[in-house]
């Protein structure tokens, strides 16, 4: 996790970055770190940023959040992008039916980000008091949500009643690596006598309604999936719905079946022509003046008096050596890796991988790969790492 | 109005999800990126050598391969 520290109307303010996921509940460690983060770091905030080009896609993370916290910012993101593909987003709406602040911003633009953390600020001091709407189950799931959650609250410690809606959805979902952090966390045990009892009265009753463990996920889902949709048709406006037709036409040719492998090829040759050859000036440039540093090294170990076995270790030896290897892997790698990264911002990276999949598919692994393989023409590590 | 599976409806025509029979942790993720039953679902670009397939679904682009996208049945 990474943290970043800023200040802001002589605030300070401790930002920690959790993974980005799409879905608190499947289980990846990623899902898992982030969830445990919200749940049990005690955050005074928690900002969820999303995308305002796709936006129903990600309401789905914000749904679960707001059954695990309170105390949350949405953060509609990329609101530049989403003016170009003629997208309108009605931010107040759209805070209403959620029940929690909503800032638009634009990651270029300052003062929108200002904007986010004033009312971060407000909602950590409870100036802002959030009132986040939970999702409605259907009524089956709801009623065994009622049963259980009396007996879940005598349990949860006072300050976590807030969670008890979802503890309860978890208990009846049988989800226990879940179970077993909130345990862990509070230090309370949630199988009692009681609650046993319960889950089983409640197995009964939803096997009765034809729901088993395979499709009660399914049905907690899509819930959560049709409410982003109801939400969406309510703030999102496409005025021209054509908004995607310029990126698909562009797709089709990064991927047709004539130009798509060509134009990959092209781009990564010209990517590694401007590597090889432009990283030769700058090698030239950096050799030159560690030259020029070692000579006068060498001077002064002459001067004074240096044994000779001295000035070769520290000299010849390690000095030489480390400039050799800053000056001749170091241009490459600062001239490959922003380009690449250039490449990424485009979009194109995942383009590569689509095109190329197939045939990583026959080595049992996936078109990904493509990517770390090239970093590994920049540099061996950052392909391990990726791998 | 029939039942197919997903790898046989025709390029940028819309189906709409009837079930999902894919294994576990492939579902799991269909689900997190929308896909449930009654989403509408529209193949928009095929890969160079014809897998995988990406699909129009909520608004987002997403891949699927051949063999998972056969366990998924729309009707069309």
């Amino acid at each position: 996790m990474l943290l970043g520290i800023c200040k802001h109307n002589n605030k300070d303010f401790l930002l920690i970055d959790i993974p980005g996921t799409y879905s608190l509940m499947s289980n990846s460690q990623e899902e898992e770190i982030a969830r445990n983060y919200i749940c049990f770091g005690n955050p005074d905030a928690t900002v969820i940023i999303l995308d305002a080009t796709c936006l129903e896609k990600n309401l789905n993370l914000v749904f679960q959040t707001l059954e695990i916290t309170n105390k949350v910012v949405v953060c509609v993101n990329l609101l530049d992008e989403a003016k170009k593909k003629n997208i309108e987003i009605d931010l107040n709406k759209l805070s209403k039916l959620l029940g929690v602040p909503v800032v638009g911003t634009v990651a270029r633009n300052a003062k929108t980000l200002n904007n986010l953390l004033d009312t971060v600020y407000n909602v950590c001091c409870s100036k802002i008091i959030c009132n986040p709407k939970k999702i409605k189950y259907i009524p089956i799931i709801e009623d065994c949500i009622l049963m259980l959650s009396s007996e879940v609250q005598k349990i949860l410690p006072v300050s976590k009643q807030y969670l008890t809606r979802w503890v309860c959805l978890k208990l009846i979902d049988k989800d226990d690596s879940i179970i077993n952090s909130i345990e862990n966390a509070f230090g309370i045990k949630l199988s009692n006598e009681q609650i046993l009892l319960k889950l089983d009265e409640i197995r009964k009753l939803l096997q009765k309604n034809d729901i088993d463990s395979s499709n009660l996920k399914d049905k907690i889902v899509s819930n959560i999936i049709f409410s982003a949709e109801d939400i969406c048709n309510n703030v999102v406006k496409y005025k021209n719905s054509s908004h995607q037709n310029r990126d698909r036409k562009i797709d089709k040719i990064l991927t047709s079946k004539k130009f798509g492998i060509p134009i990959m090829i092209l781009f990564l040759g010209l990517i590694f022509w401007i590597t090889i050859t432009g990283a030769n000036y700058p090698s030239q440039l950096l050799s030159d003046f560690f030259g020029y540093i070692q000579e006068k090294l060498l001077y002064f170990f002459n001067y004074i008096n240096a044994p000779e076995f001295i000035s070769g270790v520290l000299i010849e030896g390690m000095f030489q050596t480390v400039t050799w290897v800053i000056s001749v892997m170091l241009p490459p790698m600062a001239i490959f890796f922003p380009l690449f990264t250039i490449l990424e911002d485009l979009g194109y990276l995942p383009r590569i991988a689509f095109n190329l999949d197939n045939y990583f598919k026959k080595a049992c692994t996936t078109g990904k790969q493509a990517l770390t393989m090239c970093m590994g023409f920049g540099c061996n590590a950052a392909r391990s790492c990726g791998v | 109005m029939s039942k197919i599976h997903l790898t046989d409806l025709p390029m940028n025509e819309t189906g709409k999800v009837i079930s999902i029979n894919c294994p576990g942790h492939i579902k799991r993720r269909l689900l997190d990126l929308g896909i449930v039953k009654k989403t509408n679902i529209i193949p928009v670009l095929k890969s160079p050598s014809g897998d995988p397939t990406a699909f129009l679904v909520r608004g987002s682009i997403i891949a699927l391969r051949k063999e998972d996208a056969s366990l998924i049945d729309v009707e069309f």
